[in-house]
């Protein structure tokens, strides 16, 4: 951008370049580095130590015959599911209603905002709080009167994913509305007045003209959900520790026991690798259609 | 989903403009539309709202009345105890000084982590934004791509280069740690800054023979004080969340405050003190939440910046 000295300019940058050492060593050494030296040990058969004895993919064969690996894989994309339609409609829709002109917007914005600034430790043991079904949500609709009811999915083993989710979707939907709403407030009003002139009710015109204009807010969004999900931990951590039994299980928790508690290095590097598997298959797709054809820079 | 907005009948309010609501007000306070909208709108605020008030209701209240199971009543007796015992005697495996270790720890933590990440990343965004040299691009789109990569994959490499060096279950490993992953996003909001800031500025500082830390310094630092405000809101409130590396590249006794409150919550012995772990918990989540609030808008800016690509 700023080529302004030319004569002097390797010199000038050797300043540039020291400054930007911890970047460099940052980007090749943990990144890459980091990356492949993970991927290269999850063909060895590691236990304890990390040791350089290759067994080809025995690693990956074990890992898919592993019931705790499939429930964790199984979670992850109901979680994800979830996540990404309840917390991109929810987050829409609460973007839609603040766009209203409304009074106390940034009242009720700090509001919906609020549980992000949270972390995941926190938002889980709230809601392990609210759904205990001793004390929780349940217990007050019983001494309501109504005895049968049951609502206790942190301690049901088929439906504590969505448990999970309830409490994701709280600390995570501020987040998606407020970037929707900047996306709102991006488009021209010029817009909203020719649908007018031209009669279109409003829900027609925000699902067939706004919401395609917002394409790459939507896109965006979309990156920024799917990456998080991955990542899921401490949330499962705080709220049932994996339970019960292994129903709640998640393949980042899964990485991290097998490679700290369990000793067996192997299967927790196949297992993230895995996981930066499925990263890349979101990824990439995304890259091609934002930068594809495009020059970077 | 979509017949809640088709069930606005006021086309007219929508004049959403570019820079926010600024036409005429709705004529009738009561009108059918109004209701609705501001009844959605509390509805969804009060459900958003109350396990902050779930929260602080419990801790606020004695084990006998809790049992009583009304989670959503106030406390009939107002008790402090609880909170008392949250900072400074609750147990967690051995240590029962409570979670006031684990606040000292985070603070130890996130104040050195903050400034460190910080300042190389504003470096490093002066550094591609006003000094290009060759490679400098690729660099930066590695760290961008990085910030994809999940943690796990990386997590046991850094285990064995700060074992390596000395520093694995040290503070100063885990301040290594969090400038390292602050990088990505950090250097995206300061490089981005950075290339918005006029370049005859730049240039004038050239001709009056100022270098590369000169120009950092005297004329990129206090120009762009907002972003750095944006930048410590950002790291102050993500770095006291973390979780995962706290728990990976510290020792119990230097646990972070997130790791300690699992503990405490989560612990399998002795009886669940409910009015206590809620307590913890509020002790816990009160420094993001002061943050959150106290900065406002500094701090959706924070989010857009982080999340919106440049």
């Amino acid at each position: 951008m700023s080529k302004s000295e030319r004569p002097t300019r390797l010199f000038r940058n050797l300043n540039a370049k020291v400054a930007s050492i911890p970047m460099i060593l940052t980007a090749l050494v943990v990144f890459v580095g980091g990356t492949a030296w993970t991927v290269l040990y999850s063909f060895t058969n590691s236990k304890l130590l990390p040791r350089m004895s290759f067994v080809g993919l025995d690693q990956y064969y074990r890992l898919w015959a592993t019931p705790r690996w499939l429930i964790s894989i199984e979670n992850l994309l109901i979680y994800g599911v979830i996540s990404l339609v309840f917390s991109l409609v929810i987050g829409f829709l609460l973007a839609a209603l603040l766009d209203q002109k409304i009074r106390f917007e940034d009242v009720f914005r700090t509001v919906f905002l609020y549980p992000f600034a949270l972390s995941f430790i926190v938002t889980g043991l709230v809601w392990q709080w609210l759904l205990n079904p001793d004390f929780g949500v349940q217990r007050v609709v019983r001494d309501l009167g109504w005895t049968s009811f049951a609502f206790d999915p942190l301690y049901n083993s088929s439906i504590v994913i969505y448990g999970i989710s309830i409490a994701a979707l709280w600390q995570g939907t501020g987040l998606v509305m407020c970037l929707m709403l900047a996306g709102l407030r991006g488009i021209d009003e010029d817009i909203w007045k020719a649908a007018r002139v031209d009669g279109i009710p409003t829900w027609k015109t925000y699902l067939f003209v706004i919401i395609p204009m917002m394409r790459p807010v939507f896109i965006t969004t979309l990156v920024i959900i799917a990456a998080g999900i991955v990542k899921v931990y401490d949330l499962v951590v705080a709220q049932t520790s994996g339970g019960p039994g292994i129903a709640s299980e998640v393949p980042a928790k899964y990485v991290y026991d097998y490679m700290f508690f369990a000793q067996n290095l192997g299967q927790g590097f196949a297992a993230s690798t895995m996981m930066l598997l499925s990263v890349v298959i979101v990824i990439v797709p995304w890259a091609y259609l934002e930068f594809g054809g495009r020059k970077r820079g | 989903m979509v017949d809640l907005v088709a069930s606005l009948p006021d086309a007219r309010a929508l004049r959403s403009a570019a820079s926010g609501p600024s036409g005429p007000k709705p004529r009738h306070a009561l009108s059918r539309r109004n209701i609705f909208l501001y009844g959605t709108l509390i509805l969804v605020a009060v459900y958003y709202l109350l396990p902050l008030y779930v929260m602080v209701v419990t801790s606020l209240k004695g084990m006998p009345e809790i049992r009583l199971g009304h989670i959503f009543s106030p406390p009939l007796e107002i008790t402090f105890e609880p909170w008392v015992k949250a900072w400074s005697s609750a147990c967690t495996g051995l240590n029962c000084d409570g979670l006031s270790r684990g606040f000292w720890n985070s603070v130890r933590i996130t104040v050195p982590s903050v400034i460190l990440s910080i300042a190389i990343a504003s470096v490093n965004g002066y550094a591609l934004a006003n000094w290009r040299f060759k490679g400098a691009d690729t660099f930066f789109v590695i760290l961008i791509v990085g910030a994809f990569i999940p943690y796990q994959v990386m997590i046991y490499p850094i285990v064995i280069i700060l074992r390596e060096i000395g520093l694995y279950g040290s503070l100063t490993g885990l301040v290594i740690v969090h400038s390292i992953f602050g990088m990505p996003i950090l250097t995206l909001l300061f490089r981005n800054y950075f290339s918005s800031m006029p370049e005859e500025l730049f240039r004038a500082a050239r001709v009056d023979g100022a270098g590369f830390w000169g120009i950092y310094l005297r004329i990129m630092l206090p120009m762009s004080l907002p972003i750095f405000v944006v930048a410590v809101i950002l790291q102050v409130t993500g770095i006291w969340n973390d979780f995962l590396f706290g728990v990976v590249y510290t020792r119990p006794d230097t646990y972070p405050m997130t790791v300690q409150l699992n503990n405490i919550v989560n612990s399998v012995q002795g009886v669940k003190e409910y009015n206590v772990n809620m307590a913890a918990t509020i002790l816990t989540g009160l420094v993001p939440l002061v943050v959150y609030f106290v900065s406002g808008k500094l701090f959706v800016r924070g989010i857009a910046a982080g999340a919106v690509k440049g």
